[in-house]
């Protein structure tokens, strides 16, 4: 459809776009030239559900930001008169299928039509945008105008509307994107199983370096062709998966809230290393570790001797809400099940000097962190590196291990 | 040019949208979601209903973008060489056109299916970037920019085993293709079983879609499994009161090994759990 490009001026979704970048979508200048390109090639026609549809495919590019397009999406049109469509919707039916007819003429003729209608609509909707502005300074003025039904607030029938739309769609007590269908696809919420291992997945990247050991036959004789048949070697480096991998799991007492989050980050891990090598601790890391609960008072593994055994190149990953009393981080005796000689702080310094590689996972909401003291005191012991036990947490944790 | 879904592959409303949008606006489309919804089997069903050719480049683990450009036979030639072949001398006999050089040389629009892009190494999609953004490549051994006559519909399919890079994404238009709501799902059986029962249909749909809620499901089945699953059910002749009375706990659906492919989900659904305390 050969519609003039002054139908929507860049200017009409700036508002927009400043908002999705405001929520950390990544959008910018392109996608701001595809939406108008697209609207002036009539990709979609005057339904708000199809350009909403036709904004999400332009400015998300993951679903993860599915959600938060959604919410920056109702933000922006929170008053739907002031889509673009809405407008449109004026245009009896009948223009519009004219509209279809004038796509014959010669484009002279067209112009002073179209011309006329966007200019007016433009009009309309400056007005309705800076409507918009006002009530976002003056706060909620338009918000609570009194019985606002779904189609009030829509705000068809009062102002006799009429949309070239199907019966289904009225039928609809909520807008599309106010479903939140993909809320659960956000990264800042927490997981499930198959998020997990998606994430895990990550820490696989580690592995892709080395130095080139392995003789690489393949391209030796793809090389030695290229070179007129004078041999040239190559070697490839090793692509196994390299990466070692220590669990430390705080168990029991305030953890049993987030066991099954802390299991399932378990098997993920468990199905992704074969190099993982996992410990137990309760509330905080003193001079004892131990693999099995059940009997931890006769098997348990001196935390000296670990460091022994386990080369500083292995990832330490501790798991625990770090929600404990003062004392129990940094008293000698402050322990709740033990006389502890030395106080967890110090084996917690330990534990990073000789892992260089350590950082705590924390099951808590990071949003709750400031609440509980220890959280704030073994994250300055680890150098900040505490995040919280979420997809984005675990991908910045997996970024700090590397 | 309208994509509005076939006889045999129901498109949603949004869908749609985004395949029209990205035709319209000559970018490749990436199309994300479950495994199972269909995201392959949309590149066919655009090439079919628009009549177009469909070029598929299957991605691996071990295929390289160069791959899809051409690759240089050297083998070959150094063969030919030895032999004394007439062939030799021209090093175009040896250049063996990738996928993409085939999409550029088509005579007619075609579609391109770029198929699991994230099976490949990571730095794949950003090896694409200027082909794709531009839609020409060079190649040195014919000292030639080969480019496309017309800009194929490029349909890249996802899977999330790796993160893409947000270079690629900016080129990209894209498309979660969402888990379908009852609604859909049996719209879905419909076009591959017309005349099935309504209320077996209802049933299995319902039982399914419980299936799928189970969260300890390791692997929830998807719209493939339940076309496989409705399937049996047909064949066994299992009645739609069969179930309808059919508890979820303690007791499987038939042909459940259809749904859940593994034995730890099967047991899920079957007790409840897989819970393994992790004190143990």
């Amino acid at each position: 459809m050969a519609a003039p490009t002054e139908v929507t001026t860049p200017e009409m979704f700036i508002g927009f776009i400043l908002q999705l970048r405001e929520a950390g979508l990544p959008v910018g200048t392109r996608e701001l030239l595809y939406l108008q390109e697209a609207l002036a090639r009539g990709v979609v026609g005057t339904s708000t559900d199809d350009f909403y549809y036709l904004c999400r495919s332009l400015f998300v590019k993951q679903e993860q930001a599915l959600d938060k397009f959604d919410r920056a999406f109702a933000a922006a049109f929170a008053d739907l008169s002031t889509l673009p469509f809405d407008p449109l919707a004026e245009i009896p039916e009948d223009w519009l299928a004219k509209n279809k007819q004038l796509e014959g003429l010669p484009e002279e003729e067209q112009q002073p039509y179209l011309q006329e209608l966007f200019r007016q609509l433009q009009e309309r909707f400056q007005q309705l945008l800076k409507d918009q502005q006002e009530r976002h300074e003056g706060g909620n003025k338009w918000i609570g105008t009194g019985g606002r039904s779904p189609f009030g607030a829509w705000g068809y029938n009062q102002q006799g509307y009429r949309l070239g739309q199907t019966e289904s769609r009225h039928k609809r007590a909520v807008k599309v994107w106010d479903q939140r269908e993909f809320a659960d696809l956000d990264d800042s919420r927490q997981l499930d199983t198959r998020q997990f291992q998606l994430a895990l997945r990550r820490l696989r990247l580690l592995s892709h370096s080395g130095a080139p050991e392995v003789f690489d036959v393949e391209e030796t004789i793809r090389k030695t062709c290229q070179n007129a048949g004078v041999l040239r070697e190559v070697y490839r480096p090793q692509r196994s998966n390299g990466l070692r991998l220590l669990l430390f799991l705080d168990v029991g007492g305030s953890m049993d809230e987030h066991v099954r989050l802390c299991e399932q980050l378990f098997s993920a891990a468990r199905h992704e290393f074969q190099q993982l090598e996992h410990f137990y601790f309760h509330n905080c890391l003193y001079e004892k570790v131990w693999k099995d609960s059940r009997r931890r008072r006769s098997e348990y593994m001196s935390t000296e001797s670990l460091f022994q055994r386990y080369r500083s190149d292995y990832r330490v990953i501790v798991v625990g809400d770090a929600s404990m009393s003062p004392y129990e981080l940094l008293y000698k005796g402050g322990s709740v099940e033990h006389l502890n000689e030395e106080p967890g702080a110090l084996w917690l310094q330990r534990l990073r000097q000789h892992f260089p590689h350590t950082i705590w996972l924390n099951p808590v909401p990071q949003s709750e962190w400031s609440y509980t003291e220890t959280i704030g005191q073994i994250k300055a012991l680890f150098e900040e590196h505490m995040y919280p036990l979420s997809l984005k947490g675990l991908e910045q944790a997996v970024k700090a291990l590397r | 040019m309208k994509f509005t879904g076939t006889p045999s592959y129901i498109a949603t409303r949004d869908l749609q949208i985004a395949v029209e949008a990205a035709i319209t606006l000559e970018k490749p489309l990436l199309i994300k979601g479950e495994p199972g919804t269909g995201k392959t089997l949309l590149a066919y069903e655009i090439a079919r209903s628009l009549g177009k050719k469909l070029i598929s480049w299957n991605i691996k683990s071990t295929t390289s973008a160069q791959q899809g450009l051409y690759e240089y036979d050297a083998i070959s030639r150094l063969r030919d060489a030895q032999l004394n072949s007439d062939k030799v001398s021209n090093i175009r006999n040896y250049i063996r056109k990738g996928k993409l050089w085939e999409a550029f040389e088509a005579e007619a629009v075609p579609v391109l299916l770029i198929d699991e892009i994230d099976k490949a190494d990571l730095e794949f999609p950003n090896d694409l970037l200027q082909e794709l953004d531009r839609m020409e490549f060079y190649c040195y051994e014919l000292d030639e920019t080969i480019s496309a006559r017309q800009r194929p519909i490029v349909i890249i399919t996802s899977n999330n085993e790796k993160e893409l890079p947000d270079a690629f994404l900016r080129r990209c238009f894209f498309h979660y293709i969402r888990f379908p709501d009852a609604d859909t799902l049996q719209q879905i059986v419909a076009v591959h079983y017309p005349g099935l029962q309504q209320a077996l249909l209802q049933n299995a749909i319902h039982l399914f879609l419980e299936v799928r809620e189970k969260r300890q499901l390791k692997k929830r089945p998807s719209t493939s499994e339940l076309l496989d699953w409705i399937k049996l059910l047909l064949a066994g002749g299992t009645r739609p009161e069969e179930l309808e009375s059919l508890q979820l706990q303690g007791e499987l659906p038939p042909y459940a090994g259809a749904l859940l492919k593994n034995e730890q989900d099967l047991n899920a659904l079957l007790y409840g759990s897989t819970h393994r305390s992790y004190y143990s």
